[in-house]
């Protein structure tokens, strides 16, 4: 079996991210969850890794933080002895009309999608720079693409994410590490599971698939992407969205 | 250690092989490329905690050092 590789995944305390660190785990690979939630909300995310055979650790990190995200990395080289595969998934949002938009809100949002994502490059690269290796995959979606009304802070966060990972790939590529991100669409959520049955036969109109997407569907697309079938890929944009986006 | 030694040190971990400096060693025999300058010069600025300043220029061996000692010098 070849030596396991070592994730950090941030917002892997559940959700999506949750889902890709469970989804490497059963891949091999030991995990560093980077959250910012408490502890005991990451546990069960945490005992599944562990079940899974991971050597799994906590690590709470606002990732827009940029010192903070340095030390964060430094731990996990410390702990781990290396970071192969970065998984910058930790997003919020804050919608609202741009003409009601707070400052804040922009700010917020900007400073843990985007930014949080060049802070944890920033600080992970040299690491994987000195192995010749790394697998960085960030999330973006298909938001970034095609824009959302109320959501002009998260579109623009998201979108940059996809100038971000094009310009990571260029850069880092003679190093043998790839950047590439995944866009999804709708993928079901608490917040789509209470959406009203119309509601949702609005959305399925959108979706040439006729279904939400699930979130392993997302850690799926990410597995590939740090797989060394995808080792001749960098730079692009993989849309998990059922063709809501064409 | 001196600034040679820990020179080296770093140059061979960035190379990921070990390499001969002296102070003549002019940085184009190295062959490193300008991701390695950058990683070479932080990991130098971290390792000293100082700054060698923008646009820094890799000329020989012998030159970074008299850079990083007057920097080390001046903090």
């Amino acid at each position: 079996m070849p030596d396991k590789r070592v994730a950090l995944v941030t917002g892997a305390g559940r959700g999506i991210g949750a889902a890709i660190a469970l989804t490497l785990a059963k891949d091999n690979a030991d995990i560093a969850v980077v959250d910012y939630g408490e502890e005991a909300a990451a546990a069960e995310t945490l005992a599944a890794l562990t079940a899974a055979g991971a050597v799994a650790r906590y690590y709470k990190c606002d990732v827009s933080d940029f010192a903070a995200t340095k030390a964060v990395a430094d731990a996990v080289v410390k702990d781990f002895g290396k970071i192969d595969i970065l998984v910058n998934n930790a997003g919020v949002t804050a919608d609202d009309l741009l003409m009601r938009m707070s400052e804040a809100a922009w700010d917020r949002v900007l400073g843990i999608n985007l930014k949080g994502c060049f802070n944890m490059i920033k600080h992970v690269t040299p690491y994987m720079m000195r192995k010749r290796y790394g697998r960085i995959v960030s999330i973006s979606s298909v938001v970034g693409l095609m824009g959302n009304a109320g959501q002009a802070n998260y579109a623009a966060s998201k979108a940059g994410i996809i100038g971000l990972t094009k310009s990571v790939a260029k850069e880092f590529g003679a190093r043998n590490i790839t950047a590439n991100a995944v866009a999804p669409g709708f993928i079901k959520t608490a917040m789509t599971d209470a959406l009203t049955e119309e509601q949702k036969q609005a959305m399925y109109k959108l979706i040439p698939l006729g279904a939400l997407g699930e979130t392993q569907d997302i850690a799926n697309a990410v597995k590939f992407l740090v797989s060394d079938d995808a080792r001749y890929i960098t730079g692009v944009v993989l849309k998990v969205d059922g063709g809501m986006y064409i | 250690m001196t600034t040679l030694e820990k020179l080296k040190e770093i140059l061979c971990e960035c190379k990921g092989e070990d390499i001969d400096i002296t102070p003549e060693t002019n940085f184009d025999e190295l062959e490193f490329d300008s991701l390695d300058k950058v990683d070479i010069v932080m990991q130098i600025e971290e390792a000293y905690d100082i700054s060698l300043g923008e646009n820094l220029q890799l000329s020989t061996v012998g030159e970074l050092i008299a850079k990083i000692d007057e920097a080390v010098a001046n903090k």
